[in-house]
């Protein structure tokens, strides 16, 4: 009886063209080709139509000498240097604001996602108003904002205000000594190194006994004298291999030193304060997340306000809050292409703007630059799916 | 699957659409019975809209112009505003049918992007305004100036080869159109705005306080500026490029927008030839006989557009200067109509 039953259920196999599955198969495969051909089609049709009316196609362009000049680079770069240099020099001012940005802005989101949920009612009413306002009003009016309206309140490059003849503000930017390194000064850089390595081994060690004896150590304080200390002896001893260079007045603007351009500062604090407001939400919805239960057990257990928050809360909000907070970082570096708009070097301003209307290659100039934002979006989301694996649950 | 089959017939239909090939510009223009022209987002004297979206300048005229010889009326245009980056793509993939927007004609510009300049309707040179408090006479005296400049234009170019050929500093603050500029020059951003010259004159008119700024006197590059079209239309190239010329040779033989219709019976063949009373002019480039007629009716001869829109009685005071006809010390010149 059983074996009847089993060959019953047992289907005989149909013919291939019946078959679910290869069935399945072969509409994927067909799809994937037309798929294909489309894109194959576009891009045969792009390139002829192009050839056809009299445009230059090509990555040639890239070794061209660019001719022009740009306001900020980090590496180096004059007129007589090629399209590829701008390239380059477009996708380090990019990458730089949103590295900054994101640091920045996670910061001030923690800080606020936890004010707004602190029991002392006005800060936690003016973390409400931050985020109510910020997240509410256009990126790209903020940016106009801090722009335009903090620039005119600051002084002429004449009249600036000045802290100790070091610092200088107005509104040609921030200037600041440039420390010049002399010969014997990668001693100080070696003595750093090797205070970063003290640092780290001392913080397992701190860890390791106090799991053991349960005594704590002074780890921040101890810390913060090993990272300062250590170079400050190296470079006493060395000679004072380090010089300043003061930034002063010349002609029409400061000359020397190191400046920090308003137009980074203006896109800089857009950025981050907008995308702030957006993760203080993420932070206070992760940790209202967190079952009441926790707090009072952790209480119960003698722990302080804080260590409970440092050690019970956060870790466990931390699961709810990575994925959207990655989010976020995506969008902060997509929104830093908005730099255009108040003159912020950028790529979308130096490649797909001065440098697209040089060569006229649209086509080479947008898809390399799109490339450079998935990459980055990419690479981002990457990082942040691997700390979420190692933040998340795990069940035993 | 029966999405799989709507997926691949819409696959098709996209392939289909995408390789269609584009009928001549005069026949699509007829058809459409509305010039589409391409000018700035904003620069009184050569393309500005008022708060009723009326376009008016030396700009918007010449677009109107030729409007008026295709259509046969003037007003049939629509204009689309570009910035100095969308200009080239907009005409490459036809949003416009020209671009009548202070575009500098370059070799660069004639040779790889695939368009075509028709001529000159203005001759402009590159030069600075800086604001009187900062004390300078001469671009000499400018090393170390912080410049705000207007993102894709030959004016970048022209600013690093001056500092470069001279030895100077200079950081140049780029910014997306000519308003913003402005703004970051008026927000004391930069010493030193730099543009073509007739542009200084009309972002210095948005000043709130005009004569705290001034045009220094030198002229740094070339900038003959001029209606362009996409390559590959040969008898739309023509057109764009001999109404302009019409409106050149109107100024030279005494035809205005007021005196066209008397002129008509002129004994003069040359006037003639214009207004279509003599010759074929007009069918050569597959228009009406009157095509000139209308553009000199309805825009005016060179001359009364360059005054309309950036002469002594406008707010930008520009006198002739080189764009006087070529008998009157400049060099506007216009092949003649035979």
């Amino acid at each position: 009886m059983a074996d009847k039953q089993g060959q019953a259920l047992t289907p005989s196999k149909p013919a291939p063209w019946n078959d679910p599955a290869v069935r399945s198969i072969v509409f994927q495969v067909l799809a994937i080709l037309a798929l294909g051909y489309f894109f194959y089609v576009i891009f045969q049709n792009t390139l002829a139509n192009m050839e056809k009316s009299g445009i230059s196609t090509g990555f040639g362009f890239l070794g061209e000498p660019s001719g022009f000049g740009i306001l900020m680079s980090m590496v180096d770069y004059t007129e007589a240097s090629s399209y590829g240099r701008t390239f380059l020099v477009g996708l380090l001012n990019t990458v730089l604001v949103a590295a900054l940005g994101i640091v920045l802005a996670t910061f001030l989101g923690f800080a606020i996602g936890v004010a707004r949920l602190s029991p002392n009612w006005l800060l936690a009413k003016i973390a409400t108003v931050y985020v109510e306002t910020l997240r509410n009003i256009p990126l790209l009016l903020q940016m106009f904002f801090w722009y335009f309206a903090v620039l005119a309140a600051l002084p002429s490059p004449r009249q600036s205000m000045d802290w100790g003849g070091a610092f200088f503000l107005n509104n040609r930017g921030f200037y600041f000594p440039r420390p010049v390194f002399e010969d014997g000064s990668s001693i100080v850089g070696i003595a750093f190194v090797i205070a970063v390595v003290a640092v780290v081994m001392l913080a397992k060690w701190a860890h390791k006994r106090q799991e053991s004896t349960g005594e704590q150590f002074h780890t921040v304080y101890v810390s913060i004298g090993i990272l300062l200390g250590l170079p400050l002896l190296a470079y006493l001893i060395s000679g004072m291999p380090i010089s300043l260079e003061y930034a002063a007045l010349k002609g029409f603007n400061f000359q020397g030193g190191m400046r920090v351009i308003p137009e980074l500062m203006a896109l800089l604090w857009a950025l981050s304060f907008y995308t702030a407001a957006f993760i203080a939400e993420i932070v206070r919805a992760g940790i209202l997340a967190v079952s009441h239960g926790q707090s009072e057990a952790a209480h119960a257990l003698g722990l302080r306000q804080a260590p409970t928050l440092r050690l019970v809360v956060i870790p466990q909000a931390l699961r709810i809050i990575i994925p959207p907070l990655t989010s976020q970082y995506l969008n902060l570096t997509k929104n830093s292409s908005l730099a255009t708009a108040i003159g912020y070097p950028d790529l979308v301003a130096v490649f797909m703007g001065t440098t697209l209307n040089q060569t006229g290659q649209a086509v080479e100039i947008v898809g390399m630059t799109m490339g450079v934002y998935l990459t980055i979006s990419l690479i981002i989301s990457a990082f942040m799916n691997w700390y979420n694996k190692r933040k998340a649950l795990v069940e035993r | 699957m029966r999405k799989s089959v709507k997926f691949l017939s819409a696959l098709a239909a996209v392939a289909v659409v995408s390789t269609a090939a584009s009928a001549g510009t005069l026949d699509e223009v007829k058809k459409r019975g509305v010039l589409h022209c391409g000018v700035s987002t904003g620069l009184p004297g050569f393309s500005n809209p008022d708060d009723k979206n009326n376009w008016s300048g030396i700009d918007a005229d010449t677009c109107r112009a030729v409007a008026a010889a295709v259509l046969g009326d003037a007003s049939k245009i629509k204009f689309t505003p570009l910035t100095a980056k969308e200009r080239w793509t907009a005409l490459q993939s036809s949003e416009v049918d020209m671009l009548s927007r202070n575009s500098t004609w370059t070799h660069t510009r004639d040779t790889s992007l695939g368009v075509n300049f028709t001529g000159v309707n203005y001759y402009d040179g590159q030069g600075f305004m800086v604001s009187k408090s900062i004390g300078v006479k001469s671009a000499k005296e400018l090393d170390g100036v912080s410049v705000c400049l207007q993102a894709g234009t030959t004016t970048e170019l022209n600013l690093a080869d001056y500092f470069r050929e001279h030895g100077m500093k200079y950081s140049p603050i780029t910014f997306d159109t000519s308003d913003q500029t402005i703004k970051g020059f008026e927000a004391n951003r930069c010493d030193m705005l730099t543009s073509d010259q007739s542009q200084l004159y009309s972002l210095r008119t948005k000043l709130p306080d005009p004569n705290t700024a001034m045009v220094l006197p030198e002229i740094i590059s070339k900038e003959p500026l001029g209606p362009v079209v996409s390559q590959g239309d040969d008898q739309w190239f023509n057109i764009v490029k001999w109404v302009l010329n019409a409106q050149i040779n109107a100024e030279e033989l005494g035809i205005t927008s007021k005196n066209v219709d008397k002129m008509k019976s002129s004994k003069n063949p040359s006037v003639g030839r214009v207004l279509g009373t003599v010759g074929d002019a007009g069918a050569k480039l597959g228009l009406s006989a009157d095509w000139a007629y209308n553009a000199i009716k309805q825009v005016g001869n060179y001359g009364e557009m360059f005054e309309r829109n950036v002469g002594l009685n406008t707010p930008l005071k520009i006198a002739r200067g080189v764009n006087a006809l070529w008998n009157k010390g400049g060099i506007m010149y216009a092949p003649p109509i035979r």
